[in-house]
């Protein structure tokens, strides 16, 4: 193996990128190490695929610098296209080939890989592959996608929203593909603004917003920093009976309480003192309970505690 | 995870280092071509109008303007003593009539003229004299009553028929068929695929692979090609078939001026969608620039019936080049070196839309 094992497979510094009227990436810093599996989550327009387009070479970024592999797209660009493996947003293959046609014309670019029978097989499309692309599910398409990144048997693998628009088990079916190739010590950088999915699949992860990164580390260790572990929501009180929500703070291991769409949200350490504490509150205050769901504290609940905005606000 | 893990579990991935020997089928570029070649067949549409589109036009337009064997004008006659005269003559169908509905048959274009006896044996003929059918028609008729009443010709007479094949309308129809064909095939087929592959982010993904660029643009030309000997072969093969047009010139120089003509108009295509986002743009450029050649250019009539100030600006047309080729290499056996002057303007727009093309092209 050639020593970039021990090296970072992606270094990002100070990169910008601004389109006419609006700055996409504004001074990124970032580092993917080889072997893992690194999520870049945001919101749309967060600048996450104008990101990703640089490192793949399709952008040019005005200011900064990339290095993949340990090599820089200036001098190294033929070398280092064959070893990505890319997945776009949104492309649409041709509808008119067939599943064994369109991987083995991405097979044809690359000087190594597997057969285009074996990726198929890898993908899970053998029943498929003499389909035509336009007769694909969406979950299938993608998977051919993910075939058409896999077949040149590549070093890093770049996903943009792989699992964007597809029902959750279609979704299910693509995160294990991805799980299998993780396995195999290859690198993959991912951008995903489903929290579940960056947490499933991601053994870091960079939170983006308004082109920089906000928040960098392991899903749980970002979790554990910014906030509590567990989220307490309810609603309580009528038009006679209005809550005192500043009596809530001082309830013992309540971390934050935020009012949100007519409920509150409570940040709690534990839920089995913070629960009857809350229901105590409540009846000294002699205000009914309409509504309470607890949940563990997720990705999203980190976005909202930095943001105070939602990672898929429309 | 150390160095040693990972390339054990490389190792044990068994399809990463399969050997493969190396075939020409897994070039890119043979794929490349392959896939467009794929997609244009699996396209019914396409298939219509390069193949039997035109086929359709010549054959109809053949048919419309045959060359029947001897022009029979038919002509109305208001008197039977007259008919009688007239069908001496085998030119002339004669259709006996009152006035009244002669005059009307006349008005309409059904009888080419009208025969009316006149006081004291005298015969009137009505008929328009700009028409070319009437003025023949007047002459015929009045020959054939002049025998009739005993004129005796002073000098003798005999006809020689010279029915060549070249010089009747389809002969000059399919060779002006074919360079229509030539352009419109490679403009649409080119301007379309590019477009609709930029559009769906496809010229995208395939920049973002290792994909040699040259050879995605190559493949376009190179698979025009491989249909051109279909689209060439099968206009050609029926006029000859069923309208005995000629090819008189030499198959391998008609071959050359196909493809010289087939990839200029593809550098043409390929420099109206080097920009296009959309279809409909991209098909109204095409229009914008394919239309004064289908006028001009000489595809259904002469081009020389345009004034003599537009002369020189129709002749640099790529179309006109091409139809006057195809036209002189067909009918009148002209060799290339003939026709050096429109395959250099041939030549010419190839290079210049190609040129263009490379500068101006985006991937995305």
């Amino acid at each position: 193996m050639p020593q970039i094992a021990s090296q970072s497979a992606l270094l990002v510094r100070q990169l910008r990128k601004a389109y006419k009227d609006v700055v996409a990436v504004d001074g990124l810093d970032l580092e993917v190490r080889t072997g893992e599996c690194f999520g870049l989550l945001g919101p749309n327009g967060a600048g996450k695929t104008t990101t990703v387009e640089i490192c793949e070479g399709l952008t040019a970024p005005d200011s900064g610098e990339v290095e993949v592999l340990g090599r820089r797209w200036s001098s190294d660009a033929a070398q280092l296209r064959q070893r990505l493996g890319i997945q776009l947003q949104d492309t649409q293959l041709s509808e008119k080939l067939t599943v064994r046609e369109t991987v083995r014309l991405f097979r044809s670019f690359f000087r190594q890989g597997a057969e285009a029978s074996a990726v198929i097989a890898r993908v899970q499309l053998e029943e498929k592959q003499n389909s035509r692309v336009g007769d694909l599910s969406g979950g299938q398409k993608q998977r051919l996608a993910l075939a058409c990144a896999l077949v040149g048997d590549p070093d890093f693998l770049f996903l943009d929203e792989p699992t964007t628009g597809l029902d959750p088990q279609a979704r299910r079916q693509l995160w294990e593909l991805i799980e299998k190739f993780k396995e195999s010590g290859r690198t993959i950088l991912l951008t995903t603004h489903y929290m579940d999915e960056a947490e499933h699949l991601c053994d870091r992860v960079a939170i983006m917003d308004h082109g920089k990164v906000i928040a960098l580390g392991t899903p749980r260790a970002l979790i554990a920093s910014t906030c509590a572990e567990h989220m307490v929501e309810f609603t309580a009180g009528t038009v006679s009976h209005t809550l005192d929500v500043a009596a809530l703070r001082r309830i013992d291991g309540v971390r934050e309480v935020r009012p949100e769409n007519g409920a509150v949200v409570l940040q709690v350490a534990e839920l089995h003192t913070a629960v009857p504490a809350l229901l105590a509150e409540l009846t000294r205050q002699n205000v009914p309970l309409t509504e309470l769901r607890t949940h563990s504290a997720t990705l999203e609940d980190v976005f909202v505690t930095l943001t105070g905005r939602h990672l898929r606000d429309e | 995870m150390s160095d040693q893990t990972i390339s054990d579990v490389r190792a044990g991935m068994a399809e990463r280092n399969s050997p493969r020997a190396p075939s020409l089928a897994d070039h890119p570029l043979v794929q490349l071509t392959l896939v467009r070649f794929l997609e244009f067949v699996r396209e019914p549409e396409a298939l219509f109008w390069v193949f039997v589109f035109p086929l359709l036009l010549a054959a109809g337009l053949g048919i419309a303007f045959r060359n029947r064997p001897a022009e029979v004008l038919k002509i109305a006659v208001a008197a039977p003593e007259l008919a009688q005269s007239l069908r001496q003559e085998k030119l002339l169908d004669v259709q006996q009539m009152n006035v009244e509905a002669a005059q009307e048959a006349l008005r309409t274009g059904k009888v080419a003229l009208l025969a009316v006896p006149g006081p004291g044996g005298t015969v009137e003929y009505r008929y328009d004299d700009t028409n070319p059918e009437g003025r023949a028609a007047r002459l015929l008729a009045d020959r054939a009553i002049q025998k009739a009443a005993g004129r005796v010709d002073p000098v003798a007479t005999s006809d020689v028929w010279m029915r060549e094949p070249g010089s009747r309308y389809i002969d000059f129809l399919i060779p002006g068929l074919l360079g229509m064909n030539l352009m419109g095939s490679a403009i649409w087929s080119m301007g379309f695929a590019i477009v609709d592959a930029r559009r769906k982010k496809l010229l995208k993904r395939l920049v973002a692979s290792p994909m040699p660029r040259p050879y995605y643009l190559l493949s376009f030309l190179l698979s025009r090609i491989l249909l051109l000997v279909a689209e060439v072969g099968v206009l050609v093969g029926f006029g000859a078939l069923f309208f005995h047009v000629p090819v008189r010139g030499s198959l391998a120089d008609l071959a050359v001026l196909c493809v010289l003509s087939s990839l200029s108009f593809a550098a043409l295509g390929l420099l109206l969608a080097s920009r296009a986002r959309t279809i409909e743009a991209a098909s109204g450029l095409m229009n914008i620039v394919m239309m004064p050649m289908w006028i001009a250019s000489g595809v259904f009539f002469s081009s020389q019936k345009f004034p003599d100030g537009m002369q020189p600006f129709i002749k640099v047309l790529p179309l006109t080049a091409v139809i006057d080729a195809l036209r002189a290499n067909m009918l009148q056996g002209a060799n290339l070196a003939q026709l050096a002057p429109q395959a250099g303007i041939i030549l010419f727009w190839l290079v210049i839309c190609f040129a263009l093309a490379l500068k101006l092209f985006r991937w995305r």
